[in-house]
């Protein structure tokens, strides 16, 4: 029987249907991907590009002027003395965590799906955590000294208190940063060998080539990078683990009711994969039609993440809910008091809108016709995110404004700067990503190859074409 | 190929020539070509693969890598430098009394022993991949040779070096041959 393209091709092997639609095989597959690299600049990546990189602007013009005022600019306040900042700090390295948990914990788990958008999300954590590191950058007011952060010996005689979950912070964030840029590197390597092979022009030889390392496919070097790849992917699933539980300590540590809980740590971890995983969802329906890519980034990656989404946003309803629980189990008056306020007080409509988007709307994915919907899932995406946005603000402003003592009670405004900063986010996020897909791979292409089914050193050729179950139905008849 | 920038260059076996290059249709046919190559007693040859074939280590008879071990090295050598500069810190070189607790209060430094032990380990691990592969090495023979760059497309091959005791042009590439190749040739050491 010819090899029949399209979505009802089965993997001989595992009998299962293909990951990668349309019956490529390992050329076409990096035709699709270097192609977009090698063609002229198309006129609608501009349109992505230039806004992003006036947005960028915004956030230069807003950070300058902060440090020339000081953060008085912002709408902060006593008591409200994080605000903004710190929730856009929270939420950008939220959004990191989906690209760790499918380079790393999906790679541990053998889920051979993420080879398509492995890439992409990786390169999203990664400046997803450059977003976040400008905020407590940023936060600290005197910025000359922010290398009081780190332990840097100086005239003073000073160090940095090792026991605060501030400091934690410092090193969690920035060596997560430090290893997710490795980790991204390590899988760019052969791409980038592709790409040089492919170079239409000597400048872009020599450029590709030199970051490709001389790579040169060699089984013996495969071989040392097996094996560094799988301890990579190791060490991030902890590592991803670790860093939002830290964000969380900085909270949770503190004596302010509504912080001083000890579900926050795996409360945050469950609430980072649902945003990051929802951002992967809004990257990706746009780039799998901009570049081409629908028979590789399939709906049923779409429909696995959706799945994750349902699984992590109820994981977040649950942590929600039992937050209310034991503020009222524990009889603590503040604590009961504050939990009440979140949800009836003067910030109830930012509560609501968080419970709308994180817990009401992801509801629809128990469908299966919600999940293998772009529109349904592009939609979906974007609440989640403001639902998760706006879980960062309820956890910081709703329990700080209202003080233990009345007199000190106040409600915080964002002010235009407060808006340019986290736009200028956005503007920071969207350039980076639209550099990232103008010249770099943005599907791993040397792992998407070894899911196909003719890259099985034993597949027998011609492959067989029924399901397992298929197969077994038919014996079981005879 | 040629012209790439230089940092590090491969050495050269004496001879006219650098060794033999192969190449085969399908990861199959590479997979049993490799075991003939192995069972033929060559030490001094490689696979080049667009993607890691699975298995194939085991087809060319290569032992288990090192990587693990300086891994492990580098990551408690990291975890140990953050649990001593903690403990220095605040014991010695800035000892604060805060809230009354002692001064060595070892479980408020295991997070940031625990990260420096992972970037630790994260270092050793690509850095002793980039060592134990001999890279970035820009300059090899095999790039001089137009066919081989398609090892990163979709061209499977195998490449026997002039220094291996057993090589010898002839039969080298008649073994190449009958192993299966769709074409094999002499690749010539650059002058």
């Amino acid at each position: 029987m010819a090899p029949t393209p399209g979505p009802d091709r089965y993997d001989p092997v595992v009998g299962r249907p293909t990951l990668i639609l349309g019956g490529h095989d390992f050329h076409s597959i990096t035709e699709a991907v270097a192609r977009p690299l090698e063609r002229p600049t198309p006129p609608t990546w501009w349109l992505f590009f230039l806004p992003s990189v006036a947005l960028l602007g915004l956030l230069g013009i807003a950070v300058s002027w902060l440090f020339w005022e000081g953060i008085g600019i912002w709408g902060l306040n006593i008591p409200v003395g994080w605000a903004w900042d710190i929730t856009n700090f929270v939420f950008w390295v939220g959004i990191g965590h989906a690209g760790t948990l499918i380079s790393a914990i999906l790679f541990l788990f053998r889920q051979k799906w993420r080879t398509s958008i492995n890439r992409a999300a990786e390169a999203m954590t990664i400046f997803a955590v450059m977003c976040a590191l400008i905020f407590p950058g940023i936060h600290v007011g005197r910025v000359w000294v922010a290398y009081f952060m780190f332990p840097i010996p100086n005239q003073m005689g000073m160090w940095p208190n090792f026991r605060s979950p501030l400091l934690w912070d410092v090193f969690a964030v920035s060596i997560y940063g430090t290893v997710s840029v490795l980790f991204w590197y390590v899988g760019l390597i052969p791409d980038l060998a592709t790409i040089r092979d492919r170079a239409i022009t000597p400048l872009r030889q020599k450029i590709y080539g030199f970051f490709a390392l001389g790579w040169r496919g060699s089984n013996r070097h495969w071989q040392h990078y097996e094996v560094a790849y799988l301890i990579l992917a190791g060490l991030a699933t902890p590592l991803v683990l670790s860093v939002h539980s830290i964000v969380s300590m900085d909270f949770a540590v503190s004596q302010i009711p509504g912080w001083h809980t000890t579900i926050f740590p795996p409360y945050f971890v469950a609430g980072a994969i649902f945003s990051g995983f929802a951002m992967v969802i809004t990257l990706m329906v746009i780039c799998r039609s901009a570049f081409g890519l629908k028979e590789i980034i399939t709906i049923r990656h779409f429909d696995y993440m959706a799945k994750i989404i349902l699984v992590t946003g109820s994981m977040v309803g649950y942590a929600y809910a039992m937050e209310f629980f034991i503020a009222w189990y524990s009889g603590n008056d503040y604590e009961l008091f504050t939990f009440t306020n979140r949800a009836f007080g003067p910030y109830a409509w930012a509560y609501w809108t968080m419970i709308t988007c994180n817990v009401v709307s992801p509801q629809v994915f128990w469908f299966k016709k919600a999940r293998t919907s772009i529109p349904i899932l592009f939609v979906m995406s974007i609440f989640v995110n403001i639902g998760m946005w706006f879980e960062r603000f309820v956890i910081i402003v709703t329990s700080l404004h209202r003080d233990f003592l009345p007199s000190a009670w106040s409600y915080f405004r964002p002010t235009i700067w407060d808006v340019s900063c986290l736009l200028g986010s956005f503007g920071l996020f969207f350039t980076m990503f639209c550099l990232f897909v103008r010249f770099l791979p943005m599907v791993a292409t040397a792992e998407v190859k070894t899911v196909l089914p003719q890259a099985d050193p034993h597949a027998h050729p011609p492959p067989e074409r029924t399901l397992v179950r298929d197969r077994l139905a038919e014996e079981g008849a005879r | 190929m040629k012209g790439l920038i230089g940092l590090m260059e491969a050495p050269l076996p004496e001879g006219p020539y650098y060794g033999a290059l192969a190449e085969f249709a399908t990861p199959a046919d590479l997979y049993r070509a490799c075991e003939r190559v192995r069972d033929a007693g060559y030490s001094k040859w490689d696979a080049h693969t667009p993607f890691p074939v699975h298995g194939l280590e085991g087809a060319m008879g290569m032992k288990r890598s090192k990587l693990p071990w300086i891994v492990l090295a580098l990551g408690l050598g990291g975890a140990a430098t953050g649990f001593a500069l903690q403990t220095w810190v605040h014991t010695t070189a800035y000892p604060l009394t805060i809230s009354g607790k002692p001064l060595f209060t070892w479980p408020a430094f295991i997070p940031i022993t625990f990260e420096l032990g992972v970037l630790g380990g994260a270092l050793g691990a690509v850095g002793g991949m980039l060592a134990l592969n001999k890279l970035p090495m820009h300059h090899h023979p095999l790039f001089d040779v137009k066919r081989f760059s398609r090892f990163s497309d979709d061209g499977f091959f195998i490449s026997i070096e002039s220094w291996d005791p057993r090589f010898d042009a002839s039969q080298t590439v008649r073994l190449l041959e009958s192993a299966g190749a769709s074409h094999v040739q002499l690749v010539e050491n650059p002058k």
